[in-house]
């Protein structure tokens, strides 16, 4: 492997772990605060890749815009989504045990996937990389890299600090926080707890669909990759430590590095090796690698 | 022991049921309900697991799986190979694979358990599914399946559905003598206080291993029968999907029950089913998902504990209106 190719499959694999941290984080934000495992985590995300090839032609035609005013239509759809889909389903299921959440959110999965086979169909689609972000870098004589791969890094790296400060810095983070460590307390302190969580689990729908809108030019469009994607969050958010971003962070990046480096090493092994990995290291730490608290 | 007269009756009701049923049934209904009972030996299996010892595992398929692939992988090509040592072959590879997954795993936790058996079935399913050792996701046929030195012919559909049900009755009522023991007694206490088991003088650890490769080995047997019904096996057994569907039947049958295992399996299949039927939906039982999805939604929000519960919650009802008139009644009076 020379210099060069070794560089880009660095920046792919940043590009996927980053990616897999955006619907990774919103899964360990919605369980580590709320405490319900949303199986359905990753049909948002392909929902959100499904609404990037379906309304651009819709946006199009009335507004007149490209890939941009898709995202942003997209991302307003999925808060009011996010919203209503907690109000409906995911509010009765907080004092519910893990197992009926897991069941009910089961039967979500289903309902997406079917309603996305009713709307759109079973077709694999792919999705135009917008004119302003379709050039390449070139790094070698022979080697270039994709404007467009970096654009999607540099998105994943601005929420993620945008999520850092938010939780960290505003006040908003702070009750979050503390809603996560006593519900009935912050309650009692006047605070909206029940609403409070209705905005983070629309927060979280919407950076997961955020993920599949922009995740569809570079990987196309098809039926089974919500389950696909859900199975490797979990794997991410298990390893980081349940409920800490931080950990979802870091996790996300190592399996971004073992993947791709493991496809090109190991082409056998590389689907193995993501979850020997997660085994290996819930072995040496069982509560992963940052427990939350 | 101590055994529920109308649970005992309730069991014995639905085996003979059964026992019946080909007498009846045609080729089709006897083919589904020889699956449906392959599933709930399944769905048993992991019934001790998730009901009787509180650890949830998310990998089970991996034992089914390992056990059907066994099956085939040791029957000659062309020759029918003797059910007498190639079903103990088939439960032992489960059982060690569960044995060795088991050490590890419990190490674990809650959810962290969850995902590690999620992760060791990952890795059974690669192995299958990327190795030549499982044949591919082409999957591998069975040409000839095991006899009994020509006693037992299971290619015939009755007897293996006989079979079959002789297996299920003998599972369910192991597990049911099993966590009814001083074994199954401590597995309970471990699902409702580790700590405090440990605190009376119980290592739990070795009881809860020993419950994983039971657990595993019954697992494995299930995977046996479905490669001989099928005479064919494919990574689709070892998927995920596979560990999902067999959690989801025994929470939506109701946890901590055997019945729950039995009732769940029977609930998910047949709705499957009704849901596909063409006859029912026409053309939209292309989209059975919907149903199904639906169904399950429905069952969660008016049926916290499963199916199970159903017969409960009607009676708490009925009471609690018999018992309000009954105040009604005497304030009128008064």
């Amino acid at each position: 492997m020379d210099l060069a190719t070794f560089f880009i499959q660095c920046l792919n694999a940043l590009q996927y772990g980053l990616l897999l941290f955006l619907v990774a984080s919103g899964l360990t934000l919605i369980f580590g605060i709320m405490g319900v495992i949303n199986l359905a985590h990753g049909s948002f995300y392909m929902i959100g890749a499904y609404m990037a090839y379906a309304l651009a032609p819709i946006v199009n035609s009335t507004f007149g815009g490209g890939f941009f005013a898709t995202l942003a239509v997209g991302l307003a759809l999925s808060v009011i989504f996010g919203y209503l889909l907690e109000w409906v389903f995911y509010s009765y299921l907080y004092e519910r045990e893990h197992l009926q959440q897991v069941l009910m959110t089961y039967g979500l999965i289903l309902v997406f996937e079917e309603c996305r086979s009713l709307l759109v169909g079973d077709d694999v689609h792919g999705v135009a990389v917008p004119p302003l972000l379709s050039g390449a870098i070139a790094l070698s004589d022979v080697q270039q890299y994709p404007v467009y791969r970096l654009f999607i890094s540099g998105v994943c790296l601005l929420l993620a600090l945008g999520m850092y400060l938010v939780f960290t810095r505003t006040r908003l983070g702070m009750t979050i926080r503390a809603g996560s460590t006593n519900r009935e307390m912050v309650q009692s302190l006047g605070i909206d707890i029940s609403f409070l969580y209705r905005v983070v689990f629309a927060a979280g729908v919407a950076i997961a669909v955020l993920a599949g809108m922009i995740a569809s030019p570079v990987s196309s469009v098809y039926p089974g990759m919500g389950q696909s994607v859900l199975i490797i969050c979990f794997v991410v958010v298990v390893i980081g430590g349940i409920g800490s971003i931080r950990g979802a962070l870091l996790a996300a990046l190592l399996i971004g590095f073992v993947d791709t480096f493991g496809k090109v090493l190991l082409p056998a092994a590389a689907g193995v090796l993501v979850y020997v990995l997660m085994a290996l290291i819930l072995l040496w730490k069982p509560d992963g690698l940052f427990k939350a608290g | 022991m101590n055994v529920d007269k109308s649970k005992l009756m309730f069991a014995v009701l639905c085996f003979s049921a059964l026992a019946l049923y080909p007498l009846v049934a045609g080729k089709f209904g006897i083919d589904l309900v020889t699956k449906i009972m392959i599933l709930a030996i399944f769905a048993l299996s992991l019934e001790l697991l998730v009901g009787g010892t509180g650890l949830v595992c998310f990998g089970h398929a991996a034992f089914f799986g390992i056990g059907a692939y066994i099956a085939v992988k040791l029957s000659p090509e062309a020759d029918a190979a003797s059910l007498f040592w190639l079903l103990p072959a088939s439960v032992l590879a489960a059982a060690l694979y569960a044995l060795a997954v088991g050490a590890l795993s419990l190490r674990t936790k809650g959810v962290y358990f969850i995902m590690v058996t999620l992760a060791f079935a990952q890795m059974a399913y690669y192995v299958v599914h990327d190795t030549p050792l499982g044949g591919g996701t082409d999957g591998i046929y069975l040409n000839v399946k095991p006899s009994v030195a020509g006693l037992i012919d299971l290619d015939n559909p009755i007897t293996l559905y006989l079979a079959t049900l002789a297996v299920l009755v003998l599972v369910f009522a192991f597990l049911g003598v099993l966590l009814r023991s001083r074994f199954g007694r401590a597995l309970a206490g471990i699902r409702v206080n580790e700590q405090r088991m440990r605190a009376t003088g119980f290592s739990t650890y070795p009881y809860k291993l020993a419950a994983f490769t039971v657990s595993g080995a019954i697992a494995g047997l299930a995977g046996f029968l479905f490669a001989v019904k099928d005479g064919f096996v494919n990574p689709e057994l070892l998927s995920w999907h596979q560990s999902g569907a067999v959690l989801i039947m025994i929470i939506l049958g109701g946890i901590g029950h055997l019945r729950g295992a039995l009732i769940g399996a029977f609930a998910y299949t047949l709705l499957q089913e009704f849901f596909k039927s063409e006859a029912i939906f026409g053309a939209f039982s292309k989209h059975w998902h919907l149903g199904l999805g639906l169904t399950i939604i429905v069952s969660v929000a008016l049926l916290p504990k499963g199916l199970v519960g159903l017969p409960a919650l009607w009676r708490s009802r009925l009471v609690g209106r018999t018992s309000r008139r009954a105040e009604g009644g005497a304030e009128e009076a008064a």
